[in-house]
């Protein structure tokens, strides 16, 4: 036996996506499997973005296919769906963290109302109980809980991305996906953001999808990388092995250019 | 009176009817969808009532007797200019009578005499999009609309709640139809809402500025939004109309001098008068008014 | 000893980098390595620095891909080549058989320097009561002050992260322990603490391979010595 005997929660086959003329993303194929984050890396313009809004089903493809094994059991065509059960899909087994926190939280809303928007989307009506749920996931992404009736536009970076998280989170998804999690963070405010990552994948078995430049934080978060190169998936592997042994010229040149501390 | 004779029957033509009286059909079949339709310029600026004097315009026929209520009144400048409006453009008959008139044009209120059927209430409605406070696209709206997508209208209340300790919403309070459309009822007080529900009377909305008409087919579950451990409730007033004397009615503050005096009369005014009537025809006193 | 079983075979297991930075050089590191060891025996990789010990013990790992043959581990679930396995078997592995440890520390952020170490017993199926009692006892044993135990280890002296190191790869206890050079650089007392713990490994039944320059701690682990040079590639560009 090779690997241990479980379906794949989310399989694409032959992503591909044309701007235009320009390529966005051609012929990715990737498997995730529950608990695994994947790392994609590449410079800005390699087409890790473009993987990343196919993937989570924001963009859609010119060709190839991504089935996903819904909370039934039922492996589905995520472009056969229809656009309510997409969003059903998108915002109870889904998350979705984006660098710039405007785009992920509704700045105008307090903190308890953003993390209980989900809750309250999927039918939660007993406002004591979405602001006691709302106040439990504040404190697991260590914002305090009176800061609950505060706006996101009186947090910091670091706030509004754990915030953003804890939004994510309160649904249990089995599935995140991260754009640059800890963009323009400052190193320290990075380290306690990449910890909580780290425990939400340990402790409740969650499967990621990092979009990230930096290899230090693909390592730190990772079991598995992609290292994408205009437009195309050129290694893909086990992430320490990617980074330690790389084989294409690409990597070996992505490697050799991390500064090291 | 010959101006009438200048004008179309009701101002509008008659195709301008025929496309607006497409969209109340339509807006009946799909009750608290909102209907685009393309709103006409009116004589009158935006904010003082096109949309519902176009709807009104499209539903009055030579027979009709029209009432038209701004905040419950039957006089101020606002009803008394969109009722002089009909009488001159259409010559019908109008009254300030509720039970008299068989459309009824309004801003803000419900009359507290009981709609029946065969009535037509007409609102002029400023904002017809009870998802806009959180969501300014329109395109994402109309989805959330199309796909029963309503967590952010609880996050709206839930907002209320965690800033006042109840839901704070007094007026447009947003109201799910017929199990399906959130529709926001235009600028009335929550007071009215339960009004809303099951009414014998055909409830219309028209919004000029935004161009959207929706409406209440008669005897349509209308249920005000809430949480089950913040349950909707109407306004309630710890007082009678000091005019009148009736209780559980709406109530507007009147300020009598400039030495702080004050007092709470019934809004709607043809309630107030018709009690006030029924008081002297019966032999009671009337209440006093303070001066 | 030889009726434990085997649990780490090699077979014509080759390694050759190629350098793409320099125009396409290529290294080769190892050719034809092959050779067994099994539970119980503490077996030490000979031979002059630059000559693929650590390479071998990377791809045993996982940890750098093999080019040729076979490297097959005795896993829960049976064999599994190593070098042909997936990613997820892989990590799998890492967790239920594989322990491995260098010298150097891979720093988490913020995590202190007892929860780094229970962590990793934890992983192996202690309960969190267990993992830290074992992880306290080890740093204890390596003589790392108690005053650190809470605090990331990103701030600590080489030595004491090795010892950190040391401690995390001793706390899970899995059958098959790669050491690469854990001895470097310590002080005879730990050097002694670390000799202890390879062998109680080794009466518990694991397979050690490892690298040690300090003669002194080979002397007193190995079962047996393989002379890597014997692996060397023919020639460069082969």
């Amino acid at each position: 036996m090779i690997a241990p005997a479980d379906h794949p929660l989310l399989v694409a086959e032959g992503l591909t996506k044309h701007y235009g003329p320009h390529l966005g993303c051609a012929d990715v194929s990737l498997e995730i499997h529950e608990g695994e984050v994947v790392a994609v890396v590449g410079e800005s313009g390699s087409g890790k973005s473009t993987l990343l809004g196919l993937l989570s089903t924001q963009l859609l493809p010119n060709s190839g296919s991504i089935r996903y094994r819904m909370r039934d059991g039922e492996a589905r065509d995520l472009f056969a769906l229809g656009e309510a059960e997409r969003r059903f899909l998108l915002r109870t087994d889904w998350g979705f963290v984006h660098q710039d926190a405007r785009l992920g939280l509704r700045m105008g809303v307090s903190a308890g109302g953003n993390v209980g928007e989900r809750l309250m989307a999927v039918g939660w009506r007993n406002y004591g109980r979405i602001r006691a749920e709302a106040e439990s996931w504040l404190e697991r992404v260590e914002i305090a809980r009176d800061r609950i009736d505060d706006r996101p536009d009186t947090f910091s970076g670091g706030m509004r991305q754990r915030l953003q998280i804890a939004k994510n989170m309160v649904t249990r998804p089995r599935l995140i996906f991260m754009d640059e999690p800890t963009g323009g963070l400052d190193v320290s405010v990075q380290a306690r953001l990449l910890d909580l990552i780290r425990g939400f994948v340990n402790d409740y078995g969650l499967a990621a999808v990092i979009v990230t430049h930096d290899l230090a934080v693909a390592r730190l978060l990772s079991h598995r990388i992609v290292v994408m190169r205009h437009g195309r998936a050129i290694e893909t592997g086990l992430t320490d092995q990617v980074l330690d042994d790389p084989r294409e010229p690409y990597t070996q040149l992505l490697v050799a250019s991390i500064l090291q501390a | 009176m010959s101006d009438a004779a200048s004008y179309n029957f009701a101002y509008l033509d008659e195709q301008t009817k025929r496309m607006i009286r497409r969209a109340l059909l339509k807006a009946v079949a799909i009750p608290g969808y909102q209907v685009p339709f393309a709103s006409r310029e009116m004589p009158m600026p935006y904010g003082w009532g096109t949309g519902g004097v176009q709807v009104t315009a499209s539903v009055l026929g030579a027979d009709d007797t029209l009432k038209v209520i701004d905040q419950g009144s039957d006089d101020t400048t606002n009803a008394v200019s969109i009722r002089k409006f009909f009488e001159r453009t259409a010559g019908i008959a109008t009254t300030t009578h509720t039970s008299e008139a068989t459309v009824i044009q309004t801003r803000h209120r419900i009359p507290e005499a009981p709609l029946g059927e065969g009535q037509i209430l007409v609102y002029q409605v400023p904002i017809p999009e009870p998802l806009r406070f959180l969501e300014p696209r329109e395109t994402e709206t109309r989805r959330l609309h199309a796909l029963e997508d309503y967590g952010l209208m609880h996050v709206k209340l839930y907002e209320d709640i965690a800033r006042h300790g109840h839901i704070a919403t007094t007026y447009a309070y947003p109201v799910k139809v017929d199990g399906r459309y959130i529709m926001d009822p235009s600028p009335t007080p929550k007071f009215d809402n339960p009004k809303m529900d099951m009414c014998p009377a055909l409830q219309l909305f028209g919004a000029g500025r935004e161009k959207r008409i929706y409406a209440l087919p008669p005897y349509t579950k209308v249920v005000s939004l809430d949480f089950e451990d913040h349950p909707f409730e109407p306004t309630k007033f710890d007082r009678g109309c000091a005019l009148c004397g009736s209780e559980g009615i709406y109530l507007d503050e009147v300020v009598t001098d400039d030495r702080g005096g004050r007092m709470f009369v019934c809004s709607d005014t043809d309630y107030c008068e018709s009690r006030r009537a029924e008081a002297t025809e019966g032999g009671h006193a009337l209440h006093e008014v303070p001066r | 000893m030889s009726a434990n079983p085997v649990m780490i075979r090699l077979d014509a297991v080759a390694k050759t980098f190629v350098m793409h930075l320099r125009g396409g050089a290529r290294l080769p590191v190892v050719a034809g390595v092959s050779f067994e060891v099994r539970g119980g025996e503490c077996v030490v990789l000979g031979g002059p620095s630059g000559t693929g010990k650590s390479s071998i013990l990377k791809m045993i790992y996982g940890n750098y891909r093999a080019d040729g043959g076979r490297i097959d581990i005795h896993g829960p679930a049976g064999w599994v080549d190593i070098a042909r396995a997936v990613p997820r078997s892989v990590l799998s592995l890492r967790k239920s058989t594989i322990g491995y440890v260098s010298q150097f520390l891979r720093v988490i952020p913020r995590v202190g320097a007892l929860d780094v170490v229970a962590a990793s017993a934890r992983e192996s199926g202690l309960d969190e009561t267990a993992a830290r009692t074992r992880a306290a006892s080890l740093l204890d044993m390596l003589n790392v002050p108690e005053r650190l135990w809470s605090l990331p280890p990103a701030t600590f002296s080489g030595g004491e992260q090795q010892r950190i190191n040391i401690a995390r790869g001793f706390a899970a206890e899995r059958p098959i322990l790669l050491l690469d050079e854990p001895t470097a650089s310590l002080d005879a007392t730990n050097r002694a603490a670390v000799v202890g713990l390879i062998e109680a490994r080794k009466r518990a039944g694991a397979a050690i391979l490892g690298i040690f320059h300090d003669e002194d701690v080979r002397d007193r682990v190995a079962d047996r010595v393989i002379d890597v040079a014997k692996f060397a590639p023919e020639a460069p560009g082969r």
